[in-house]
Protein backbone atom coordinates (compact mmCIF):
# COMPACT_ATOMS: atom_id res chain seq x y z
CA UNK A 1 0.00 0.00 0.00
CA UNK A 2 1.28 3.62 -1.12
CA UNK A 3 -1.65 5.87 1.42
CA UNK A 4 0.09 9.12 1.07
CA UNK A 5 -2.97 11.19 1.22
CA UNK A 6 -5.44 10.23 4.10
CA UNK A 7 -2.97 10.68 7.16
CA UNK A 8 -4.19 11.50 10.33
CA UNK A 9 -4.43 15.08 10.39
CA UNK A 10 -7.34 15.29 7.68
CA UNK A 11 -8.98 12.58 8.93
CA UNK A 12 -9.34 14.34 12.36
CA UNK A 13 -10.13 17.17 10.47
CA UNK A 14 -13.30 15.40 8.70
CA UNK A 15 -14.23 13.70 11.95
CA UNK A 16 -14.41 17.01 13.70
CA UNK A 17 -17.31 17.95 11.69
CA UNK A 18 -16.51 21.83 12.90
CA UNK A 19 -19.54 24.21 11.82
CA UNK A 20 -21.49 21.24 10.17
CA UNK A 21 -25.08 21.67 9.99
CA UNK A 22 -27.89 24.57 9.02
CA UNK A 23 -28.00 27.48 10.44
CA UNK A 24 -31.68 28.78 11.63
CA UNK A 25 -31.79 32.36 10.32
CA UNK A 26 -28.57 32.63 8.05
CA UNK A 27 -28.01 35.82 6.13
CA UNK A 28 -26.85 34.32 3.34
CA UNK A 29 -26.52 30.89 1.92
CA UNK A 30 -25.13 29.26 -0.71
CA UNK A 31 -24.51 25.63 -2.62
CA UNK A 32 -21.62 24.49 -5.26
CA UNK A 33 -21.59 21.23 -7.12
CA UNK A 34 -18.51 19.82 -8.82
CA UNK A 35 -20.00 18.91 -11.45
CA UNK A 36 -17.83 15.94 -11.81
CA UNK A 37 -17.76 14.15 -9.05
CA UNK A 38 -20.75 15.14 -7.95
CA UNK A 39 -19.47 16.17 -4.39
CA UNK A 40 -22.11 19.27 -3.07
CA UNK A 41 -21.20 22.23 -0.48
CA UNK A 42 -24.46 24.15 1.06
CA UNK A 43 -23.12 27.09 3.39
CA UNK A 44 -25.16 29.29 5.68
CA UNK A 45 -24.09 32.42 7.62
CA UNK A 46 -24.96 35.53 9.66
CA UNK A 47 -23.25 38.07 9.07
CA UNK A 48 -22.81 40.96 11.67
CA UNK A 49 -23.19 44.40 11.06
CA UNK A 50 -19.54 45.15 9.46
CA UNK A 51 -20.33 42.02 7.20
CA UNK A 52 -18.17 40.00 9.00
CA UNK A 53 -19.42 36.48 9.54
CA UNK A 54 -20.85 35.84 13.14
CA UNK A 55 -21.81 32.34 12.58
CA UNK A 56 -21.17 29.39 10.12
CA UNK A 57 -23.02 26.11 9.24
CA UNK A 58 -21.91 24.12 6.35
CA UNK A 59 -23.74 20.54 5.02
CA UNK A 60 -21.07 18.52 2.83
CA UNK A 61 -22.77 15.21 0.03
CA UNK A 62 -18.85 15.06 -0.76
CA UNK A 63 -15.35 13.06 0.25
CA UNK A 64 -13.73 12.81 3.06
CA UNK A 65 -11.07 15.58 1.83
CA UNK A 66 -13.94 18.12 0.97
CA UNK A 67 -15.59 17.86 4.21
CA UNK A 68 -12.10 18.34 5.86
CA UNK A 69 -11.84 21.65 4.48
CA UNK A 70 -15.05 22.59 5.16
CA UNK A 71 -14.80 22.00 8.74
CA UNK A 72 -10.98 23.43 8.74
CA UNK A 73 -13.04 26.80 6.89
CA UNK A 74 -15.21 26.77 9.42
CA UNK A 75 -12.79 27.04 12.32
CA UNK A 76 -10.96 29.51 10.98
CA UNK A 77 -14.50 31.93 9.54
CA UNK A 78 -15.80 33.63 12.39
CA UNK A 79 -14.60 37.13 12.48
CA UNK A 80 -13.46 37.19 9.10
CA UNK A 81 -14.75 38.98 5.90
CA UNK A 82 -14.78 38.32 2.58
CA UNK A 83 -11.50 39.68 2.14
CA UNK A 84 -10.53 37.66 4.92
CA UNK A 85 -11.52 34.56 3.69
CA UNK A 86 -9.87 34.91 0.46
CA UNK A 87 -6.46 35.05 2.51
CA UNK A 88 -7.48 32.04 4.62
CA UNK A 89 -7.95 30.38 0.92
CA UNK A 90 -4.24 31.52 0.25
CA UNK A 91 -3.61 29.37 2.53
CA UNK A 92 -5.55 26.38 1.83
CA UNK A 93 -4.04 26.94 -1.88
CA UNK A 94 -0.88 26.94 -0.93
CA UNK A 95 -1.04 23.33 1.07
CA UNK A 96 -1.86 22.05 -2.44
CA UNK A 97 0.61 23.39 -4.11
CA UNK A 98 -1.28 26.43 -6.19
CA UNK A 99 0.54 28.88 -4.74
CA UNK A 100 3.64 29.93 -3.25
CA UNK A 101 4.79 29.73 0.15
CA UNK A 102 4.07 28.23 3.60
CA UNK A 103 -0.12 27.53 4.29
CA UNK A 104 -1.31 29.02 7.70
CA UNK A 105 -3.27 26.48 9.87
CA UNK A 106 -5.08 24.11 10.44
CA UNK A 107 -4.74 24.64 5.95
CA UNK A 108 -0.91 22.51 6.32
CA UNK A 109 -2.53 19.45 6.82
CA UNK A 110 -3.81 19.53 3.42
CA UNK A 111 -0.49 18.71 2.15
CA UNK A 112 -0.82 15.50 0.87
CA UNK A 113 -3.21 16.33 -1.37
CA UNK A 114 -0.69 18.51 -3.54
CA UNK A 115 0.34 15.14 -5.54
CA UNK A 116 -3.43 14.49 -6.11
CA UNK A 117 -4.42 17.22 -8.63
CA UNK A 118 -7.72 15.44 -9.35
CA UNK A 119 -8.68 15.82 -5.81
CA UNK A 120 -7.81 19.71 -5.16
CA UNK A 121 -11.77 21.12 -6.36
CA UNK A 122 -12.58 18.15 -3.31
CA UNK A 123 -10.79 20.61 -1.09
CA UNK A 124 -11.41 24.44 -3.03
CA UNK A 125 -15.41 23.58 -2.66
CA UNK A 126 -16.17 25.06 0.35
CA UNK A 127 -14.44 27.93 -0.73
CA UNK A 128 -16.37 28.45 -3.96
CA UNK A 129 -19.63 28.07 -1.77
CA UNK A 130 -19.02 30.15 0.89
CA UNK A 131 -17.59 33.07 -1.64
CA UNK A 132 -21.08 32.97 -3.37
CA UNK A 133 -22.33 33.30 0.09
CA UNK A 134 -20.31 36.13 0.83
CA UNK A 135 -20.68 38.05 -2.38
CA UNK B 1 -10.67 -26.61 -21.79
CA UNK B 2 -10.85 -23.96 -18.94
CA UNK B 3 -10.05 -19.64 -19.47
CA UNK B 4 -6.45 -19.23 -19.29
CA UNK B 5 -6.70 -15.58 -18.25
CA UNK B 6 -2.89 -15.43 -18.22
CA UNK B 7 -3.17 -15.76 -21.98
CA UNK B 8 -5.22 -13.11 -22.25
CA UNK B 9 -3.23 -10.78 -19.60
CA UNK B 10 0.03 -11.33 -21.72
CA UNK B 11 -1.64 -9.41 -24.79
CA UNK B 12 -2.49 -6.08 -22.63
CA UNK B 13 1.34 -5.11 -22.54
CA UNK B 14 0.07 -2.13 -19.65
CA UNK B 15 -0.90 -4.74 -17.38
CA UNK B 16 2.81 -6.05 -17.05
CA UNK B 17 3.80 -2.96 -15.56
CA UNK B 18 4.94 -2.21 -12.33
CA UNK B 19 3.82 1.16 -10.82
CA UNK B 20 5.52 2.22 -7.69
CA UNK B 21 6.29 -1.10 -6.69
CA UNK B 22 2.80 -2.14 -7.41
CA UNK B 23 1.26 -4.61 -10.53
CA UNK B 24 -1.83 -2.88 -12.20
CA UNK B 25 -5.36 -4.06 -10.58
CA UNK B 26 -7.29 -2.62 -13.22
CA UNK B 27 -11.18 -3.00 -12.36
CA UNK B 28 -12.30 0.58 -14.26
CA UNK B 29 -12.95 -1.14 -17.60
CA UNK B 30 -16.68 0.14 -17.70
CA UNK B 31 -14.81 3.62 -18.08
CA UNK B 32 -12.15 2.58 -20.41
CA UNK B 33 -10.87 -0.90 -20.99
CA UNK B 34 -7.40 -1.52 -21.81
CA UNK B 35 -6.32 -2.62 -25.25
CA UNK B 36 -4.11 -5.68 -26.49
CA UNK B 37 -0.99 -6.15 -29.04
CA UNK B 38 -3.68 -6.95 -32.12
CA UNK B 39 -4.62 -3.15 -31.82
CA UNK B 40 -1.93 -1.41 -30.92
CA UNK B 41 -0.47 -3.93 -33.98
CA UNK B 42 -3.02 -2.36 -36.40
CA UNK B 43 -2.67 0.87 -35.59
CA UNK B 44 0.70 0.95 -35.87
CA UNK B 45 0.92 -0.43 -39.20
CA UNK B 46 -1.75 2.06 -40.38
CA UNK B 47 0.82 4.63 -39.45
CA UNK B 48 4.15 3.37 -40.24
CA UNK B 49 2.52 2.00 -43.69
CA UNK B 50 -0.12 3.50 -44.74
CA UNK B 51 -1.49 6.49 -43.33
CA UNK B 52 -2.91 8.50 -45.45
CA UNK B 53 -6.60 10.05 -45.75
CA UNK B 54 -9.00 8.16 -46.68
CA UNK B 55 -11.49 7.92 -50.31
CA UNK B 56 -10.09 10.49 -52.03
CA UNK B 57 -6.64 9.76 -52.93
CA UNK B 58 -5.22 7.88 -55.71
CA UNK B 59 -2.18 7.09 -54.39
CA UNK B 60 -1.04 3.92 -53.13
CA UNK B 61 -0.67 4.96 -49.63
CA UNK B 62 -4.02 6.18 -49.60
CA UNK B 63 -5.82 2.72 -51.58
CA UNK B 64 -3.97 1.24 -48.36
CA UNK B 65 -5.49 3.58 -46.25
CA UNK B 66 -9.29 3.21 -47.62
CA UNK B 67 -8.97 -0.06 -47.78
CA UNK B 68 -7.74 -0.78 -43.98
CA UNK B 69 -10.83 1.45 -43.01
CA UNK B 70 -13.23 -0.15 -45.26
CA UNK B 71 -11.98 -3.53 -43.80
CA UNK B 72 -12.76 -2.03 -39.95
CA UNK B 73 -16.46 -1.55 -41.04
CA UNK B 74 -16.42 -5.30 -42.22
CA UNK B 75 -14.71 -6.42 -39.04
CA UNK B 76 -17.25 -4.28 -37.12
CA UNK B 77 -20.52 -5.65 -38.68
CA UNK B 78 -18.99 -9.08 -38.58
CA UNK B 79 -18.53 -8.60 -34.58
CA UNK B 80 -22.46 -7.33 -34.94
CA UNK B 81 -23.92 -9.66 -37.38
CA UNK B 82 -24.96 -6.70 -39.92
CA UNK B 83 -24.63 -5.02 -42.99
CA UNK B 84 -21.15 -3.20 -43.15
CA UNK B 85 -23.12 -0.78 -44.78
CA UNK B 86 -25.01 -0.23 -42.09
CA UNK B 87 -22.12 0.52 -39.92
CA UNK B 88 -21.36 4.32 -39.22
CA UNK B 89 -18.22 5.24 -37.96
CA UNK B 90 -18.46 8.39 -35.12
CA UNK B 91 -16.27 9.96 -32.59
CA UNK B 92 -17.72 7.90 -29.38
CA UNK B 93 -21.01 6.01 -28.17
CA UNK B 94 -22.05 9.98 -27.41
CA UNK B 95 -21.22 10.99 -31.06
CA UNK B 96 -23.75 7.91 -31.97
CA UNK B 97 -26.38 8.98 -29.39
CA UNK B 98 -26.29 12.45 -30.55
CA UNK B 99 -26.18 11.61 -33.90
CA UNK B 100 -29.46 9.57 -33.87
CA UNK B 101 -30.91 12.06 -31.45
CA UNK B 102 -30.24 15.00 -34.34
CA UNK B 103 -31.11 13.24 -37.19
CA UNK B 104 -33.81 11.09 -36.76
CA UNK B 105 -34.95 13.35 -34.13
CA UNK B 106 -35.45 15.84 -37.13
CA UNK B 107 -38.00 13.38 -38.47
CA UNK B 108 -40.00 13.57 -35.80
CA UNK B 109 -43.15 15.78 -34.88
CA UNK B 110 -44.02 18.01 -31.77
CA UNK B 111 -45.83 15.99 -29.35
CA UNK B 112 -43.98 12.33 -30.40
CA UNK B 113 -42.82 10.75 -27.45
CA UNK B 114 -39.59 9.29 -26.81
CA UNK B 115 -38.75 6.89 -23.63
CA UNK B 116 -35.84 6.37 -21.79
CA UNK B 117 -35.11 4.68 -18.34
CA UNK B 118 -33.35 6.30 -14.94
CA UNK B 119 -31.18 4.18 -15.13
CA UNK B 120 -29.73 5.98 -18.01
CA UNK B 121 -26.25 7.55 -18.76
CA UNK B 122 -26.40 10.78 -19.15
CA UNK B 123 -25.83 10.43 -23.07
CA UNK B 124 -28.83 8.77 -23.30
CA UNK B 125 -30.61 11.56 -21.27
CA UNK B 126 -29.27 14.74 -22.40
CA UNK B 127 -28.96 14.35 -26.13
CA UNK B 128 -33.36 13.40 -26.07
CA UNK B 129 -33.59 17.05 -23.72
CA UNK B 130 -32.30 19.06 -26.46
CA UNK B 131 -34.21 17.15 -29.18
CA UNK B 132 -36.85 18.21 -26.93
CA UNK B 133 -35.91 21.89 -26.60
CA UNK B 134 -35.48 21.99 -30.39
CA UNK B 135 -38.56 20.05 -31.69
CA UNK B 136 -41.09 19.77 -29.04
CA UNK B 137 -41.23 16.32 -28.52
CA UNK B 138 -41.89 14.94 -24.98
CA UNK B 139 -39.63 12.68 -23.01
CA UNK B 140 -41.52 9.77 -21.02
CA UNK B 141 -38.88 8.18 -18.17
CA UNK B 142 -39.03 4.40 -17.12
CA UNK B 143 -38.09 3.68 -13.50
CA UNK B 144 -36.03 1.28 -12.09
CA UNK B 145 -36.74 -1.48 -9.24
CA UNK B 146 -35.05 -1.22 -6.34
CA UNK B 147 -32.50 -4.03 -7.75
CA UNK B 148 -31.54 -1.39 -9.59
CA UNK B 149 -33.23 -3.40 -13.24
CA UNK B 150 -35.53 -1.02 -15.65
CA UNK B 151 -38.80 -2.18 -14.72
CA UNK B 152 -40.77 -3.36 -17.79
CA UNK B 153 -43.83 -3.70 -15.78
CA UNK B 154 -44.35 0.40 -16.09
CA UNK B 155 -43.24 0.31 -19.70
CA UNK B 156 -46.46 -0.43 -20.95
CA UNK B 157 -48.45 2.33 -19.45
CA UNK B 158 -46.03 4.84 -21.29
CA UNK B 159 -46.09 3.49 -24.55
CA UNK B 160 -48.57 5.50 -26.73
CA UNK B 161 -49.44 5.70 -30.39
CA UNK B 162 -47.10 9.31 -30.33
CA UNK B 163 -44.07 6.80 -28.97
CA UNK B 164 -41.68 6.93 -31.60
CA UNK B 165 -38.53 5.60 -29.92
CA UNK B 166 -37.41 3.62 -26.81
CA UNK B 167 -33.48 4.34 -26.23
CA UNK B 168 -32.45 2.38 -23.50
CA UNK B 169 -28.81 0.78 -21.69
CA UNK B 170 -28.23 -2.37 -23.04
CA UNK B 171 -26.43 -3.03 -19.96
CA UNK B 172 -26.35 -0.51 -17.13
CA UNK B 173 -23.44 1.19 -16.50
CA UNK B 174 -24.11 1.06 -12.47
CA UNK B 175 -25.87 -2.52 -11.62
CA UNK B 176 -24.51 -4.21 -14.62
CA UNK B 177 -27.94 -5.21 -15.27
CA UNK B 178 -29.01 -6.58 -18.72
CA UNK B 179 -32.05 -4.88 -20.32
CA UNK B 180 -34.52 -7.78 -21.55
CA UNK B 181 -34.13 -6.46 -24.96
CA UNK B 182 -37.31 -9.45 -26.77
CA UNK B 183 -39.65 -8.14 -24.29
CA UNK B 184 -38.63 -4.65 -24.80
CA UNK B 185 -38.81 -4.97 -29.15
CA UNK B 186 -42.00 -6.86 -28.62
CA UNK B 187 -43.76 -3.94 -26.43
CA UNK B 188 -42.80 -1.14 -29.29
CA UNK B 189 -44.19 -2.97 -31.64
CA UNK B 190 -47.25 -2.63 -30.20
CA UNK B 191 -47.20 1.18 -30.50
CA UNK B 192 -44.75 1.16 -33.45
CA UNK B 193 -41.88 2.54 -31.55
CA UNK B 194 -38.48 1.78 -32.99
CA UNK B 195 -35.75 0.92 -30.28
CA UNK B 196 -32.47 2.47 -29.69
CA UNK B 197 -29.41 0.99 -27.66
CA UNK B 198 -27.01 2.15 -25.45
CA UNK B 199 -24.28 -0.49 -25.81
CA UNK B 200 -21.22 0.93 -24.70
CA UNK B 201 -21.21 -1.48 -21.16
CA UNK B 202 -22.02 -4.69 -23.60
CA UNK B 203 -20.37 -4.68 -26.49
CA UNK B 204 -16.95 -5.32 -24.53
CA UNK B 205 -18.14 -8.73 -23.16
CA UNK B 206 -18.64 -10.59 -26.79
CA UNK B 207 -20.19 -10.79 -30.67
CA UNK B 208 -23.69 -9.51 -31.03
CA UNK B 209 -26.72 -10.51 -33.42
CA UNK B 210 -28.35 -6.98 -33.67
CA UNK B 211 -30.76 -7.84 -36.64
CA UNK B 212 -31.71 -10.89 -34.44
CA UNK B 213 -32.33 -8.54 -31.85
CA UNK B 214 -35.20 -6.64 -33.63
CA UNK B 215 -33.99 -3.44 -32.50
CA UNK B 216 -33.44 -0.48 -34.65
CA UNK B 217 -30.32 1.11 -33.57
CA UNK B 218 -27.29 -0.15 -32.20
CA UNK B 219 -24.54 2.31 -30.19
CA UNK B 220 -21.23 2.00 -28.39
CA UNK B 221 -17.47 3.23 -27.87
CA UNK B 222 -14.31 1.73 -29.61
CA UNK B 223 -12.15 2.72 -26.15
CA UNK B 224 -14.62 0.13 -23.82
CA UNK B 225 -14.15 -2.73 -26.29
CA UNK B 226 -10.58 -2.99 -26.61
CA UNK B 227 -10.48 -0.44 -28.85
CA UNK B 228 -8.67 3.52 -29.52
CA UNK B 229 -10.11 6.73 -28.31
CA UNK B 230 -12.08 8.84 -30.45
CA UNK B 231 -14.02 6.12 -32.60
CA UNK B 232 -17.50 5.03 -32.11
CA UNK B 233 -20.18 3.28 -33.88
CA UNK B 234 -23.75 3.62 -35.14
CA UNK B 235 -25.32 1.01 -36.15
CA UNK B 236 -29.06 1.46 -37.85
CA UNK B 237 -30.98 -0.47 -40.07
CA UNK B 238 -30.18 0.51 -43.53
CA UNK B 239 -33.92 2.03 -44.26
CA UNK B 240 -34.11 4.06 -41.44
CA UNK B 241 -30.34 5.18 -42.12
CA UNK B 242 -32.00 5.42 -45.91
CA UNK B 243 -34.44 8.42 -44.44
CA UNK B 244 -32.36 10.37 -41.84
CA UNK B 245 -31.04 13.53 -43.10
CA UNK B 246 -27.13 14.06 -42.56
CA UNK B 247 -25.81 15.54 -39.04
CA UNK B 248 -23.05 17.28 -39.57
CA UNK B 249 -21.82 18.65 -43.02
CA UNK B 250 -18.77 18.95 -44.56
CA UNK B 251 -16.48 16.37 -47.30
CA UNK B 252 -17.31 12.50 -47.86
CA UNK B 253 -21.13 13.12 -47.06
CA UNK B 254 -22.22 14.87 -50.13
CA UNK B 255 -23.00 13.80 -53.63
CA UNK B 256 -23.04 16.61 -55.61
CA UNK B 257 -22.52 20.72 -53.96
CA UNK B 258 -23.67 23.47 -55.44
CA UNK B 259 -24.64 26.66 -54.27
CA UNK B 260 -28.19 26.40 -55.24
CA UNK B 261 -28.49 22.74 -53.67
CA UNK B 262 -26.55 20.01 -52.41
CA UNK B 263 -26.82 15.92 -52.68
CA UNK B 264 -26.29 13.50 -49.44
CA UNK B 265 -24.15 10.78 -50.10
CA UNK B 266 -25.73 7.08 -49.44
CA UNK B 267 -24.90 6.01 -45.99
CA UNK B 268 -23.00 5.20 -44.10
CA UNK B 269 -20.72 7.82 -45.93
CA UNK B 270 -23.52 10.36 -45.50
CA UNK B 271 -23.08 10.26 -41.73
CA UNK B 272 -19.41 10.77 -41.71
CA UNK B 273 -18.27 14.15 -42.92
CA UNK B 274 -14.88 15.54 -43.36
CA UNK B 275 -11.99 12.95 -42.51
CA UNK B 276 -12.86 10.14 -40.45
CA UNK B 277 -10.94 9.09 -37.10
CA UNK B 278 -9.06 6.80 -39.44
CA UNK B 279 -6.28 5.01 -37.28
CA UNK B 280 -9.31 4.62 -34.39
CA UNK B 281 -11.41 3.10 -36.78
CA UNK B 282 -8.91 0.51 -38.04
CA UNK B 283 -7.37 -0.01 -34.48
CA UNK B 284 -11.38 -0.69 -33.37
CA UNK B 285 -11.76 -3.43 -36.67
CA UNK B 286 -8.76 -5.29 -35.24
CA UNK B 287 -10.53 -4.94 -31.39
CA UNK B 288 -13.24 -6.65 -32.62
CA UNK B 289 -11.40 -9.31 -34.67
CA UNK B 290 -9.48 -9.89 -31.65
CA UNK B 291 -13.07 -10.15 -29.31
CA UNK B 292 -14.11 -12.53 -31.81
CA UNK B 293 -10.99 -14.98 -30.96
CA UNK B 294 -12.20 -15.59 -27.19
CA UNK B 295 -14.19 -18.44 -26.28
CA UNK B 296 -16.97 -16.05 -24.80
CA UNK B 297 -19.00 -18.12 -23.17
CA UNK B 298 -15.88 -19.20 -21.10
CA UNK B 299 -14.91 -15.90 -21.14
CA UNK B 300 -18.04 -14.56 -19.64
CA UNK B 301 -18.21 -17.44 -16.99
CA UNK B 302 -14.68 -16.14 -15.90
CA UNK B 303 -16.38 -12.45 -15.47
CA UNK B 304 -18.54 -13.68 -13.85
CA UNK B 305 -16.61 -16.29 -11.25
CA UNK B 306 -15.19 -13.11 -10.31
CA UNK B 307 -18.19 -11.04 -9.57
CA UNK B 308 -18.92 -13.94 -7.46
CA UNK B 309 -15.77 -13.50 -5.98
CA UNK B 310 -16.71 -9.96 -5.13
CA UNK B 311 -19.76 -10.02 -3.85
CA UNK B 312 -19.07 -13.07 -1.36
CA UNK B 313 -15.68 -10.96 -0.32
CA UNK B 314 -17.79 -7.56 0.17
CA UNK B 315 -20.65 -9.42 2.14
CA UNK B 316 -17.72 -10.08 4.97
CA UNK B 317 -16.73 -6.50 5.19
CA UNK B 318 -18.98 -5.16 8.00
CA UNK B 319 -20.63 -1.99 6.29
CA UNK B 320 -20.29 -2.68 2.51
CA UNK B 321 -23.29 -3.25 1.11
CA UNK B 322 -24.14 -3.86 -3.24
CA UNK B 323 -26.06 -1.43 -5.11
CA UNK B 324 -27.64 -3.58 -7.91
CA UNK B 325 -28.90 -7.22 -8.30
CA UNK B 326 -27.70 -9.52 -5.76
CA UNK B 327 -27.05 -11.95 -7.93
CA UNK B 328 -25.15 -13.06 -11.48
CA UNK B 329 -28.53 -13.69 -13.43
CA UNK B 330 -28.81 -10.98 -16.15
CA UNK B 331 -26.17 -9.14 -15.62
CA UNK B 332 -22.73 -8.41 -16.83
CA UNK B 333 -19.74 -7.66 -14.80
CA UNK B 334 -20.35 -4.50 -13.73
CA UNK B 335 -20.71 -4.24 -9.80
CA UNK B 336 -21.61 -0.89 -7.57
CA UNK B 337 -21.06 -1.37 -4.33
CA UNK B 338 -21.30 1.38 -0.73
CA UNK B 339 -19.19 1.56 2.31
CA UNK B 340 -21.04 3.18 5.02
CA UNK B 341 -19.30 6.25 6.42
CA UNK B 342 -17.21 6.44 3.67
CA UNK B 343 -17.49 7.85 0.73
CA UNK B 344 -17.09 6.42 -2.76
CA UNK B 345 -14.30 8.95 -4.02
CA UNK B 346 -12.03 7.98 -0.70
CA UNK B 347 -12.77 4.55 -1.38
CA UNK B 348 -11.40 4.93 -4.52
CA UNK B 349 -8.40 6.83 -3.69
CA UNK B 350 -7.91 4.45 -1.01
CA UNK B 351 -8.08 1.52 -3.30
CA UNK B 352 -5.57 3.35 -5.84
CA UNK B 353 -2.86 2.96 -3.34
CA UNK B 354 -3.33 -0.68 -3.18
CA UNK B 355 -2.53 -0.74 -7.20
CA UNK B 356 -6.76 -0.72 -7.79
CA UNK B 357 -8.26 1.01 -10.34
CA UNK B 358 -11.93 1.44 -9.91
CA UNK B 359 -14.47 4.38 -11.00
CA UNK B 360 -16.45 6.52 -8.06
CA UNK B 361 -19.05 8.85 -8.38
CA UNK B 362 -22.10 9.23 -9.83
CA UNK B 363 -20.91 7.74 -13.16
CA UNK B 364 -22.87 10.27 -15.28
CA UNK B 365 -26.13 8.87 -13.85
CA UNK B 366 -27.29 11.44 -11.85
CA UNK B 367 -31.01 10.74 -12.22
CA UNK B 368 -30.08 7.17 -10.95
CA UNK B 369 -28.52 8.53 -7.84
CA UNK B 370 -30.93 10.92 -7.01
CA UNK B 371 -33.56 8.12 -7.10
CA UNK B 372 -31.62 6.57 -4.10
CA UNK B 373 -30.58 9.53 -2.42
CA UNK B 374 -27.06 8.40 -3.18
CA UNK B 375 -23.91 10.71 -3.50
CA UNK B 376 -22.34 7.66 -5.61
CA UNK B 377 -20.89 4.55 -5.61
CA UNK B 378 -17.83 2.63 -6.08
CA UNK B 379 -17.65 0.44 -9.34
CA UNK B 380 -15.69 -2.65 -10.55
CA UNK B 381 -16.25 -3.11 -14.08
CA UNK B 382 -14.56 -6.49 -15.32
CA UNK B 383 -12.70 -7.69 -17.91
CA UNK B 384 -11.73 -11.06 -19.91
CA UNK B 385 -7.76 -10.48 -18.45
CA UNK B 386 -8.80 -9.69 -15.00
CA UNK B 387 -8.20 -12.27 -12.55
CA UNK B 388 -7.95 -13.58 -8.64
CA UNK B 389 -5.58 -11.32 -7.89
CA UNK B 390 -7.30 -8.52 -8.68
CA UNK B 391 -10.33 -8.60 -6.48
CA UNK B 392 -8.63 -9.54 -3.88
CA UNK B 393 -6.44 -6.70 -4.05
CA UNK B 394 -9.70 -4.84 -4.21
CA UNK B 395 -10.82 -6.21 -1.12
CA UNK B 396 -8.35 -5.65 0.79
CA UNK B 397 -8.06 -2.21 0.07
CA UNK B 398 -11.84 -1.68 0.70
CA UNK B 399 -11.20 -3.23 4.64
CA UNK B 400 -8.61 -0.73 4.45
CA UNK B 401 -10.79 1.45 4.24
CA UNK B 402 -13.14 0.27 6.23
CA UNK B 403 -10.96 -0.01 9.65
CA UNK B 404 -9.49 3.52 8.78
CA UNK B 405 -11.57 6.08 6.97
CA UNK B 406 -14.14 5.95 9.39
Amino acid sequence: MNDQLYQDRIVSLAKAKTGAGKLANPTKSARRDNPLCGDRVTIDVKLDDGGKIAEIGHQVRGCLLCQASASALASVAVGRNAAGIEKVRLDAERAIGREEGDPGEPFSAFAPVKAHKSRHECVLLPFEALKDALS
Amino acid sequence: MSFDVAAVRRQFPILAQIIDGQPVHYLDNGASAQTPDAVLDAVRTYETTGRANVLRGVHRLAERATEAYENARIEVADFLSVDPMEIVFTGGCTASINLVAYSYGSLLKPGDRIIVSELEHHSNIVPWQLLRQRSGIELDVVPVTVNGRIDLNALPRLLTPRTKLISLAHVSNVTGTLLDVHAVVTLAKTVGAKVMLDGAQRAPHGPLDLAAMGIDFYAFAGHKAYGPNGIGVLWAKSELLEAMPPFHGGGSMIGRVTFAETTWAPPPRRFEAGTPPIGPAIGLGAACKWMRTLDWKEAHAHEMGLVERLMDGLQKIDGATLFGPPSTQNRYPVVSFLLDGVHPHDVAQTLDSFGVAVRAGHHCCQPLMDRFDLDGTTRVSIAPYNDNTDIDALLTGVQHAARTLR
